[in-house]
């Protein structure tokens, strides 16, 4: 890790308009399991919500995080001036990762936590579940997202085909698909803190290997990929 | 003193060849690479800098392969024609964080001596997205000689920088040619290159059109015939005295009135014209050069003819 690639990362993140609707995502969540609490009674509608922010909101900060810290620079080019550097490829990733990871965990993974307590105060241990659960799901997420930047102009369609798509639709329709999905890892994680929570059955070893060979392979995908950063003329 | 040898090197997109079969060395001192927009400048400039992978041949540093070998960068700087993003950034923090990647000991220093060279110091502490075109430019300098490289590689340079800025980035690179760094820097103007570069390297439609220093390219340039149309009231009559004459290699009728006059030595030519037209009693009406731009007169470099 690069403190220097950490301090632009961040900016990159927190500097433009996007931090803003990256910020936005959690706020609303949290709002919204205010909102319920104070209209209904504890507990009801819990389940809802904290689906509602785990399948959607979760992702889709871990997605807008890591596209912001690799995307926009490789699609202008301009990451052309960081890599002119002697710093290894590798290192420019992980760093980058690091950043989108803390904002995944921060703004994707706490506020289930967040919701969990507002919605049910008397069940700490299921908040703590949700925050666990999201926050290894958040580090697959954001490996995957990281890689598609460094491959794909289009990052952010296909990153919300996987979420919607893959996640959401198949993963719902065929249940073989629980394997190889990113959600499913950190439900089981979540369940092994809670039991009252669904449990998926992929077993908690396989869950927590797979998240991190994921994590791992994604970043040092997306480093093998920024060595071999092709400079393109506007011509 | 380092050196950029390109042997064989081509490269190819799909089935469009952006270069084709370049072999040159660039040493100590500065070189100009010139050529027309869309010849493979900046190609040759990102396969120079390591962000290239050669189709065909080697592209080396001192002998060392460049793609995919970050330590060059050790001792290359570039700035890309790219323009720079990082507009969340002020000056000062983009130039800054160079000198930390580079892994200076005194990055702070460092930083604030690349921003005077390039006279930036001032305002250096402003967000990126609030400069010009040729502040832009000169941060880009700055980020890309922060570590003193013995090797700097700079894509159309001038493009965007007032005059003033011009002389001086012009003076730069010419004290960092004269101090042994290797200097290489794209053009498409001819006038801009011949005032920096010792040596010129032309490149057109992605071959290696001419090397030399720039009295020779220059020659190559100028000697040969230019192109001109003459419209007069009595054209045949003006074309027989133009035949008869040595500076003209060639004449004919244009469909719709008027010569085409081809001329080897255009400076007798400007003297003869006149007289001609007053002896044989012919009124000239037009005069325009024809091939005045800049590709027809690599075309003549490349294929001989305008």
């Amino acid at each position: 890790m690069n403190p220097t690639l950490v301090r632009l990362a961040s900016h990159a993140l927190l500097g433009r308009r996007r931090g803003l609707v990256l910020l936005a995502v959690p706020v609303v969540l949290v709002l919204l399991s205010v909102m319920m609490r104070l209209l209904t009674s504890e507990g009801v509608g819990q389940e809802a919500v904290l689906n509602l922010g785990y399948t959607l909101a979760l992702p889709l900060v871990a997605l807008l995080a890591a596209s912001a810290v690799l995307g926009p620079e490789v699609d202008d080019g301009s990451i052309v001036h960081l890599l002119a550097k002697p710093v290894n490829r590798h290192v420019v990733a992980f760093s980058k990762f690091v950043v989108a990871w803390t904002a995944a965990l921060v703004l994707g993974a706490l506020p289930l936590t967040l919701c969990s307590f507002v919605m049910d105060a008397s069940d700490p241990e299921q908040a703590l579940a949700w925050g666990v659960g999201g926050a290894v799901a958040a580090t697959a997420y954001t490996g995957l997202f990281m890689a598609l930047a460094a491959l794909t102009r289009h990052a952010v369609v296909v990153g919300l085909l996987v979420v919607l798509l893959w996640e959401g639709l198949l993963g719902n329709l065929f249940t073989g698909v629980r394997w190889v999905s990113l959600g499913t890892w950190g439900r089981d994680v979540a369940h092994a803190l809670d039991e009252a929570l669904y449990d998926p059955g992929v077993g908690l070893g396989y869950a927590l290997g797979a998240a991190a060979v994921l994590a791992t392979g994604a970043v040092w995908l997306a480093g093998d990929r920024l060595r071999s950063f092709t400079l393109r003329g506007d011509e | 003193m380092s050196t950029l040898v390109l042997d064989g090197v081509s490269r190819w997109f799909g089935n469009v060849v952006a270069v084709n079969g370049v072999s040159m060395s660039i040493g100590p001192g500065i070189t100009g690479l010139l050529g027309p927009n869309g010849a493979g400048k900046t190609t040759l400039i990102a396969l120079m800098s390591g962000f290239l992978s050669p189709s065909a041949g080697t592209a080396t540093l001192d002998g060392a392969p460049l793609w995919r070998n970050t330590d060059v960068y050790r001792t290359l700087g570039l700035v890309p024609e790219r323009e720079l993003g990082f507009g969340y950034l002020t000056g000062r923090q983009l130039v800054r964080a160079s000198a930390e990647l580079h892994g200076l000991a005194d990055p702070g220093a460092a930083a604030e001596r690349a921003l005077e060279v390039v006279e930036m110091t001032e305002p250096a502490a402003r967000r990126i997205d609030t400069y010009s075109k040729g502040m832009r430019q000169r941060v880009k300098l700055a980020s890309a000689l922060v570590h003193d490289p013995a090797v700097l590689l700079l894509d159309e340079p001038f493009n965007g920088v007032d005059p003033r800025q011009r002389m001086h980035l012009m003076d730069l690179l010419r004290r960092m040619g004269a101090e042994g760094r290797t200097v290489l820097f794209s053009s498409h103007i001819l006038e801009e290159v011949e005032q920096v570069a010792r040596q010129i390297e032309v490149v057109v439609s992605g071959r290696h059109a001419a090397s030399g220093d720039f009295g020779q390219i220059r020659r190559l340039m100028t000697d040969r015939p230019v192109q001109y149309v003459v419209v007069s009231d009595a054209d045949r009559r003006l074309a027989a005295a133009l035949v008869a004459e040595e500076s003209v290699v060639g004449v004919a009728l244009r469909a719709r009135g008027g010569l085409d006059v081809s001329v080897a030595d255009f400076g007798t030519f400007a003297v003869r014209l006149p007289r001609l037209a007053r002896e044989h009693e012919v009124r000239i009406r037009e005069l325009v050069p024809t091939d005045d731009s800049l590709e027809s007169v690599f075309a003549y470099l490349v294929g001989g003819r305008p």
